[in-house]
């Protein structure tokens, strides 16, 4: 084995391994399309968080705007903090309002974000004011059942008041 | 100074134990020779050229066919369980995440250790037992700098590359099997894949495997050789021993590592 052909497989053996950390870093990792580049941060209050987790993604119209960066516990008014960090080409109007979701039935929680009409914007450090915590399955379901068992004898118009403020709150929900 | 027989079992314990003591210190003088011999080894650049051919190169064929069939596996099995749950678009995640963070780097690894760690130290055995290392010394080559510090830096910048082959043909494996022969949705199977895998978290840590693995291997292999009894029977021994030794310290580390690398991400 002269010399140039070991440079030669050696070379072809480098190459060959970049080549897969290349694939490695932006087919696999996507490392072009993170939020790389300048953020700014945002601060929610949800009485909920369900299973929101730090960099769960903050998505506006399905389109993933930002990463959740912290989440902690106000011991004042007993309510989840979550900062998130949104990407500087994306501005959202000062009522702007957060609602915790989930992808598909079971998949991972994020943060939606519905704009509003106020003309300016929220900047570095704002907190977003209209917030809706996360759906809790248990909740959900003893409502349903509470519903259920209310509107099955019908004789109590005050408890069927009750069962349709509840029933609206519920389609709020969904 | 006489003692009676049943101290036999202890003094059997104590001569093992300053005998581990004693190679886990010479092995670490040994390391530490090798990198202050570093500079010889990259100013005689072809012989540590020679060394990449011979463990990185002529590794090739086993790294690329075993990480295909093990990405290929994971696709079946993945698919196998995901489908169950009715989420077999996750396909990707589970095949890029298993492979980038464990699979790749730590079977990678023990490829590495039986098929270049054992030639390393076989050759390296044969070398002291022909009386070649010596014969160096007699030229005044040192040999360490001469045939250690080359072999092991070859070692060490070959295993993180090929941990990186292993883990991208994998990857390649499981998209035939996920996307092409089953059928998962290409665009869920990329895109779901890329929302997951971090590249810090993920691509980079995988890397620091790799390239731990191979400091670790290559060190161990360099050793049992440079340390073989010089006969047949000891250069087959410490061929053995570098094969086993590598595959405990390599799953040893990934242990350690894992628990300090992905502890914090729930």
């Amino acid at each position: 084995m002269n010399r140039t052909t070991i440079d030669l497989w050696v070379g072809i053996f480098v190459a060959m391994g970049l080549a897969a950390l290349v694939f490695l870093s932006f087919q696999v990792a996507n490392l072009t399309g993170g939020t790389s580049g300048e953020t700014y941060t945002l601060v929610a209050r949800f009485d909920d968080l369900g299973g929101l987790k730090v960099k769960a993604p903050v998505k506006s119209s399905g389109v993933v705007v930002g990463r959740v960066a912290d989440v902690s516990f106000d011991n004042n008014t007993f309510q989840a903090i979550v900062k998130f960090k949104v990407e500087q080409r994306y501005q959202f109007p000062l009522d702007t309002s957060a609602k915790i979701l989930t992808s598909g039935l079971l998949g991972d929680q994020y943060i939606g974000l519905l704009p509003g009409g106020d003309p300016d914007n929220l900047k570095d450090g704002d907190s977003i004011e209209l917030t809706q915590g996360a759906i809790v399955l248990e909740n959900l379901i003893s409502k349903f059942l509470f519903n259920a068992t209310t509107s099955g004898d019908g004789k109590d118009k005050e408890k069927g008041k009750d069962t349709k403020a509840a029933a609206t709150a519920d389609e709020f929900e969904e | 100074m006489t003692q009676p027989t049943s101290f036999a079992f202890l003094r059997a314990l104590g001569a093992r134990t300053i005998n581990a003591v004693w190679r886990l210190g010479f092995a670490t003088r040994f390391l530490l020779a090798t990198v202050r011999h570093t500079p010889a080894a990259f100013r005689r650049l072809p012989l540590t050229m020679r060394e990449i051919y011979f463990a990185g190169v002529l590794s090739l064929t086993i790294i690329l066919v075993s990480g295909l069939f093990v990405g290929m596996v994971l696709g079946l099995q993945g698919y196998d369980t995901l489908a169950r749950f009715g989420s077999s678009e996750a396909l990707g995640v589970l095949v890029a995440l298993s492979l980038v963070r464990e699979l790749g780097p730590v079977v990678a690894a023990l490829l590495f250790a039986s098929r270049a760690g054992s030639a390393i130290t076989a050759e390296i055995g044969l070398m002291k037992a022909t009386e070649q290392l010596d014969a160096m010394e007699m030229m005044a080559v040192d040999p360490v700098a001469r045939v250690i510090a080359p072999r092991f830096w070859g070692g060490v910048i070959s295993m993180p590359l090929l941990g990186a082959l292993f883990t991208a043909t994998g990857i390649l494996g499981g998209y035939v099997v996920g996307v092409v022969m089953i059928g998962v949705d290409v665009g869920q199977f990329w895109s779901q894949m890329q929302a997951a895998v971090d590249f810090r978290e993920d691509v980079m840590n995988g890397m620091i495997k790799s390239f731990v693995f191979g400091i670790a291997v290559t060190w161990i292999a360099v050793f049992e050789g440079y340390e073989a009894p010089p006969t047949a029977e000891g250069v087959s021994g410490a061929t053995t021993r570098t094969v086993v030794t590598s595959a405990l310290v390599i799953l040893a580390l990934d242990f350690v590592m894992t628990a300090f690398m992905f502890h914090g991400v729930r």
